[in-house]
């Protein structure tokens, strides 16, 4: 039964235009991100200049060190939001077309197919996460390679950066199905998902490290949660001078991203998905 | 051949705030007919219907089929096709996907979704996104989509809107047929003219509650004669025919004098010295009967 309502979501998902143009402009601007920093730094790395010099390495970060995981880490710190816009236009496109009347009709177990729609956007999600790896390890490690910088890819670290990048990405498209049951006025959504990712997160997470106090607050954002479970980050490498850097380990990060999923999830069962549909 | 359950409202009531928009219904439909369900605008016919298929909860009471609640039948969409007024679909979607999606949900063999196309005349459009479908397009769509899992029941809400002529008289054969293979047919309108074609019998609502059930037919009898009478001092008139004892209502046309004469009444005003406007024995068609009882449900 489950298994039904899941092929069905994949079907909605693959039979409208909007994942494989989310998934292009994902990629093309985490390739052009990638490689343009990648080309920028590792001329500076090549050229022999101090590392700490190159804004690589204050103390703090986590031990993979160096450009390759900062310049792979695009993939889910930049990236983040396309997940995040799939998994929210999945569930606001139901409110909007008024498809939930055919989807309830059809399955009138409304929390199957809610939980069916979180596993499917989880997946999807996932295979963003490919997409945006293909640009930021892909064309990355090719300029890296250019300008004769080691690119770590032999390296175990590397891997686990890609694995858990994926599971990152993931959690952020079950993140946006949260949000989309919450908020379920489509534009309200997307303005909220552009304004919080693009603006007031990358401000709150700045201003969180001036203190300590507010550091143990800010690692606990979303998008601070998401970079420590991958493990690197062009934003822990932009803080402040002599800001403090506060992350948590990686599988904290991954279960207050899963938190944040979760909570959204079920308060928005309540506020939208299990109401009058009329 | 499916063979239709019998759909039962009991006690159906739906508050939205402080608006009653159902109130306190009761009324079963049998299969191997069409029952037509019908009142004006803002009546209720929507709300009931979508309790009936468990998209709106009721405040009070139940809707079943055959005993069930929708969101207990075991094969939903194998036991009732339900079509809504509103547009369900995705612009940017094809029919054959938007079909195939809900045939997957519903555990449908996909041959279904060619062959309901294919039924309702959509059989070339189904490749084409349904953002570029005209309404009567769109409404067969919606047909499409309930007859997926060949149900023992149709429940249609206002099927008939934005149909062309040839699409109105296709569909009235369609109701017939599906109620002669012994299906349960409920359709909605708020116009009688649209169904009387085609329906056996009548439910009719007003302002949420029931005020009529039975047979076609049994509308004809339903109301006395009346005489309508108009007068360009209507308050005038309005007195004269209070103080000759007459029972009358204010109807849109003039006063509605119940069980009355049209001579009785002209001699009334005339000894009242009233100027008549019109004087008429009511036409006692369909559309007046089922005018005079949402006309009464307006009143209450
Ligand atoms: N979601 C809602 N919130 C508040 N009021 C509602 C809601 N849905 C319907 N109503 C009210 O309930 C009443 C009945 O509406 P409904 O749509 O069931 O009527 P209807 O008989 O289908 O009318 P129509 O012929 O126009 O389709 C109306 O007064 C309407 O304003
Ligand atoms: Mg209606």
């Amino acid at each position: 039964m489950l298994l039904r309502a899941i092929r069905a979501e994949f079907a909605k998902l693959l039979t409208t235009r909007i994942w494989w143009v989310l998934a292009v402009v994902l990629f093309g601007y985490i390739a052009v991100l990638s490689g343009g920093l990648a080309a920028l730094f590792a001329g500076i790395e090549s050229g022999a200049i101090d590392p700490r010099a190159a804004g690589t390495g204050p103390p703090g970060t986590p031990p993979l060190g160096s450009l390759p995981p900062l310049v792979y880490s695009f993939a889910s710190s930049v990236g983040y939001v396309f997940p995040v816009l799939l998994g929210a236009l999945a569930t606001t496109g139901e409110f909007r077309h008024q498809t939930l009347t055919p989807t309830f009709l059809a399955n009138p177990r409304r929390v199957q197919v809610l939980g069916a729609k979180t596993i499917t956007l989880f997946l999807a999600g996932g295979a963003f996460g490919a997409v945006a790896l293909l640009a930021s390890v892909g064309v990355g490690a090719l300029v890296i390679n250019a300008f004769g910088v080691d690119t770590l890819l032999g390296g175990g670290a590397t891997w686990a950066l890609i694995g858990r990048t994926l599971a990152a990405m993931a959690l952020w498209a079950s993140i946006g199905v949260g949000l989309g049951v919450l908020v379920p006025s489509q534009v309200a959504s997307i303005v909220i998902v552009l304004a919080f990712t693009q603006f007031v997160e990358p401000l709150l997470r700045f201003a969180s490290m001036f203190t300590s106090a507010t550091a143990g607050i800010g690692k606990f954002l979303p998008g601070a949660a998401s970079d420590a479970l991958v493990g690197a980050s062009i934003f822990t490498v932009a803080g402040p001078v002599g800001g403090v850097a506060a992350a948590l380990d990686w599988w904290q990060g991954g279960l207050v991203l899963l938190g944040y999923a979760a909570a959204a999830t079920i308060g928005g069962y309540f506020v939208s998905w299990r109401r009058d549909v009329t | 051949m499916p063979i239709g359950a019998v759909i039962e409202f009991t006690n159906i009531t739906k508050r939205f705030g402080n608006v009653t928009a159902v109130d306190d219904l009761s009324f079963s439909v049998e299969p191997g007919r069409v029952t037509g369900f019908l009142g004006p605008n803002g009546a209720g016919k929507t709300t009931t219907l979508r309790m009936l298929l468990g998209l709106v909860g009721p405040s009070s009471g139940t809707a079943t089929f055959g005993g069930l609640r929708y969101h207990d039948l075991p094969h939903p969409l194998a036991t009732v096709g339900a079509a809504l007024e509103a547009a369900s679909f995705h612009p940017g979607r094809t029919a054959r996907n938007h079909l195939a999606i809900y045939a997957t949900a519903a555990g449908l063999p996909r041959t279904r979704v060619a062959e309901v196309l294919h039924l309702v005349g959509l059989a070339d459009h189904g490749s084409r996104r349904v953002g570029g479908y005209s309404l009567g397009m769109r409404q067969r769509l919606g047909l499409a989509c309930t007859l997926l899992g060949n149900p023992g029941v149709l429940v249609l809400d206002e099927p008939i809107n934005g149909l062309d002529p040839e699409g109105i008289k296709w569909i009235r054969g369609f109701l017939r047929d599906m109620a002669a293979e012994g299906r349960t047919v409920l359709v909605s309108s708020h116009l009688l003219g649209e169904v009387q074609q085609s329906v056996d019998d009548v439910i009719i609502i007003a302002q949420g509650r029931l005020v009529h059930r039975g047979p076609l037919s049994s509308l004809e009898m339903q109301v006395a004669p009346q005489v309508v009478v108009d007068s360009p001092d209507r308050a005038a008139l309005a007195n004269a025919l209070t103080r000759a004892g007459v029972d009358f209502s204010q109807g849109r046309t003039g006063l509605l004098a119940t069980a009355a004469d049209p001579a009785r009444i002209g001699h009334i005003a005339f000894t009242a010295g009233v100027e008549v406007s019109a004087l008429h024995r009511q036409k006692k068609g369909l559309e007046d009967a089922f005018l005079a009882l949402v006309d009464g449900g307006d009143s209450r």
